[in-house]
């Protein structure tokens, strides 16, 4: 069984207090409790602040690009099955720069999880607006406050069947970590978004004001109801619901492909002499 | 002078949708299956439907390798077709045609009217069958017999049952008759039987695909793209056959970056694109830079600026894949001059993309892409494959793995992540250390652009194969060439070479240029007293970088900008200013 300790990497260079840390803690607890290995996980980052969780955790890491977290991670996914597959980024990340790569993902259902640190603000670029900023929230470069509505990923994951779709809050660790096995274990794409406070550029969504609101989904909610879960997901003012929205079995896009039926791609022998006779069908 | 050899030129027009790559493909596989050599190249337009579009194969007891302004015969589908290019036929040429569908009765001799609708309808019990009728009628004219097509009807029809596959072989006899009886003219054809010889008939894109499979790729991600989609199409065929994951990305953005995440997980990757979605994958080509992973890239030129000519031809990107990417790293450009050559240069680029943890490119464009030419084989003992990647077994004896462990030849070990033990692979965009870990220190900047750029370099150059010189050994005049313009520039040095010293040389490994010490190149440029480069593009883009790398300037450049290929006639034409 792996420890805390092995799981331990770099030190991290967030701002003291950062929700992140505890999102971190709960992915290593996660991947503990499970028993997985450090070299039996792949964790694919882009660019953000949460784009550098992979160096303080030990394991197989691509750190990429900003936004281009999951073409990474779902080829990964193919080229080596056998490997649990996470992908991390922020909301600018993945909502923004990246959106059409997980309406994409949604699509194809492959069996990663794609955990979002969203702190509803660009940390890494000084406080900029964000998909999930407030509508109407002033910054540095939104002198008339922020024009767009903001984005429900939720909402739109669900909208799109996504097959797990769940909320964490990194202030409720133990829960965020729970939520985190549920998505690792999950068979197929599993959103989980996790409310993280920005302690240094949003003095608005801070530690207490999501205390104030956030709920944990009960035990009578049923997961499987997609317009009740839609519905769920539209919740977000003086209450803000966490835990997992919506669940659907649907085929997971590597179980589909008959290339890697047998065994992992990364694991087939290739011989040129095998494969010279494509050039008869050209005679 | 030896005996003239025979050849001829026939080109099949009509609107987009009637079928003209089906006659097309057809009668180019006849003639190969007879014995010919056979050289086709298809001009269409951006449309699914109407427009004029056209197929044109040339066939030949000689070797070919371009092809040709004027026609011997013209295979009309409709008025348009005979409008636009009756200019193009040969005096004595043939113009078939179906007054019918035509709706004109056209007397002038060279026209041959033959009812395709009429007997595909009495015949076949079908009007669809009219283009079998008329490629029964092509061969007809030129009374090559209609075994091979029979069996090329039987091949494409199976699957559409017996009675479809009588059918259309019936209709391809009458067609055949009715041309034959019909044609008072036609032995002055005098076709001789070939000898009789096994021919690969195959596109630049097919030969690619051909390359990738035989190098060991396992992965390809694109986002359709013409004429780059043929290779997608080729391999998606093949992916059960040879267990290939083929994945259509949701933009170009993530069709490399999906090539990346596959290659870094441990399976040769390749994506392939044109221009404009190459222009996508700009930033994710970087990232192959940074993380030093292997990725071959296909970039099938298509005229630019935008959206351009999407389906027409132009070598404009030549300075673009030279210069994309933020940042510097090392890269290698092959762009072959033919399809036996995209085959090898694919085979290539896999092997230094790997060896050498970099990306490579298979730079063509659409000319190439869709030529069809043909060769007796494809030189498979050439074939090259080393597995540079390690596993648990690989790394006995390593206890501290390190991604980008520093190295005087700048290559570190490449192990397979979740396959290497316990090992652990770190690889990460921002500049890091010897682990993949995030560092911001300048020593550790210093030490990491040598290992992955300069260090690389030197090693990378000594890889590329010189040019291919053809022709006169030490030429006055050297018409330089690079990638598809290969064929049309042997063809017009053989023709000019009776009387002239002329020589080709051309560039098929265009990037890094290849090393003066095993062929001076530039010397045997300084020699002459004519030096053209010639180039499918306005500004001279590969003059410019020979310029750039050497200093050597032609005394003089051709260009041809016009979205179309240069054929055997035009390029003579514009030879003649200087020679």
């Amino acid at each position: 069984m792996p420890t805390s300790e092995e799981y331990k990497g770099q030190i991290p260079a967030w701002c003291p207090g950062c929700g992140n840390f505890q999102i971190l803690s709960a992915i290593k607890q996660a991947l503990v409790e499970l028993g997985i290995e450090p070299w039996e996980v792949l964790v694919v980052s882009g660019i953000g602040q949460a784009g550098k969780l992979p160096h303080y955790i030990k394991c197989h890491t691509f750190n990429g690009l900003h936004g281009r977290t999951l073409p990474v991670a779902t080829a990964a996914k193919l080229a080596n099955h056998s490997l649990h597959v996470i992908a991390v980024a922020g909301d600018g990340d993945c909502y923004g720069e990246g959106g059409n790569h997980f309406l994409h993902a949604i699509r194809r259902n492959p069996n990663i999880s794609m955990f979002v640190h969203n702190n509803q603000v660009y940390g890494l670029t000084k406080g900029q607006a964000s998909p999930t900023t407030a509508e109407g929230t002033y910054t540095t470069i939104q002198p008339y406050g922020v024009l767009q509505e903001s984005m429900n990923p939720l909402a739109m994951a669900i909208s799109q069947n996504c097959s797990f779709v769940a909320r964490g809050f990194a202030g409720d660790q133990e829960h965020l970590k729970e939520l985190m096995k549920a998505a690792i274990t999950h068979r197929g794409f599993a959103l989980l978004d996790i409310l993280q406070p920005c302690v240094t550029f949003n003095k608005i969504n801070t530690f207490k004001w999501y205390r104030d609101r956030v709920y944990k989904l009960g035990d009578d909610y049923d997961p499987y109801d997609h317009i009740k879960a839609f519905e769920k997901s539209l919740e977000w003012g003086d209450k803000i619901p966490n835990g997992i929205f919506y669940k659907y079995e649907r085929d997971v896009f590597e179980e589909r492909i008959p290339a890697i039926q047998e065994k992992p791609l990364v694991r087939q022998k290739f011989s040129p002499e095998e494969v010279k006779h494509e050039i008869e069908k050209f005679y | 002078m030896g005996v003239k050899f025979l050849e001829y030129t026939l080109r099949i027009g009509g609107e987009a949708g009637q079928g003209l790559q089906t006659i097309g493909g057809a009668l180019a596989k006849v003639f190969s299956r007879i014995g010919y050599h056979v050289f086709t190249h298809q001009d269409y337009m951006s449309r699914i439907r109407g427009g004029h579009n056209y197929y044109q194969i040339r066939f030949s007891d000689q070797k070919i390798s371009a092809s040709r302004e004027m026609v011997d015969i013209l295979l009309a589908l409709d008025l348009n077709t005979i409008k636009i290019a009756r200019k193009n036929v040969k005096d004595g040429g043939f113009i078939l045609y179906d007054s019918e569908i035509a709706k004109q009765k056209l007397e002038e001799p060279e026209f041959i009217d033959i009812p395709f609708r009429k007997i595909a309808l009495d015949v076949g019990k079908n009007s669809v069958m009219a283009n079998t009728v008329a490629t029964g009628a092509a061969l007809g004219l030129l009374d090559l017999g209609l075994e091979a097509l029979k069996e090329i009807l039987r091949e494409t029809f199976l699957r559409k049952g017996e009675e479809i596959v009588q059918n259309n072989i019936a209709c391809a006899e009458a067609g055949y008759k009715y041309a034959l009886t019909n044609c008072p003219r036609c032995e002055a054809f005098g076709i001789r039987e070939p000898e009789e010889k096994r021919r690969i008939l195959i596109t630049g894109l097919q030969a690619i695909g051909v390359g990738a499979i035989m190098s060991g790729c396992k992965f390809y991600s694109a986002y359709p793209m013409s004429p780059s989609t043929g290779i997608m199409e080729y391999l998606a065929s093949r992916a059960e056959e040879y267990n290939l994951v083929v994945e259509q990305a949701e933009d170009e953005i993530a069709a490399i970056n999906m090539a990346i995440g596959a290659s870094f997980a441990g399976v040769r990757a390749m994506t392939g694109t044109s221009g404009g979605g190459f222009a996508l994958m700009v930033e994710g080509l970087s990232l192959t830079g940074m993380t030093e992973t292997p990725v071959v890239i296909a970039e099938m030129q298509r005229p630019g600026p935008a959206t351009g000519f999407p389906t027409r031809t132009e070598q404009g990107d030549l300075l673009f894949i030279l210069h994309a990417g933020h940042g510097e790293f090392p890269r290698v450009i092959f762009e072959p001059g033919t399809p036996k050559q995209a085959f090898y240069l694919t085979n290539r680029a896999f092997e230094l993309a790997e060896k050498y943890q970099i990306p490579v490119f298979i730079q063509s464009d659409q000319y190439l892409a869709e030529s069809e030419w043909t060769f007796e084989n494809f030189g498979l003992e050439n074939l090259i494959y080393n597995d540079y990647r390690l596993r648990e077994e690989d790394l006995k004896g390593v206890t501290d793995y390190k991604r980008y462990k520093y190295s005087s030849t700048g290559i570190s070990l490449l192990a397979v992540p979740g396959e290497a033990g316990k090992h652990l692979v770190v690889a990460d965009s921002d500049e890091h250390d010897e682990d993949g870990h995030i560092v911001e220190d300048s020593e550790t900047r210093i030490k990491m652009v040598h290992k992955r750029l300069l260090n690389k370099l030197p090693l990378i150059k000594k890889e590329i194969e010189a040019p291919l010189l053809y022709g006169d050994s030490s030429p006055k005049i050297v018409l330089v060439g690079h990638g598809s313009t290969y064929g049309v520039i042997k063809e017009v040095v053989d023709t000019i070479s009776k009387d002239k010293k002329v020589a080709m040389l051309h560039f098929s490994q265009i990037y890094p240029l290849p090393e003066l010490e095993m062929f001076d190149y530039i010397g045997l440029l300084e020699n002459a007293d004519l030096t053209i480069c010639i180039e499918n593009n306005a500004t001279g883009q590969f003059a410019k970088l020979l310029k750039a790398e050497t200093g050597f300037g032609f005394s003089h450049q051709i260009s041809k900008y016009d979205g179309r290929p240069f054929t055997i006639e035009n390029l003579k034409e514009e030879l003649n200013a200087y020679i």
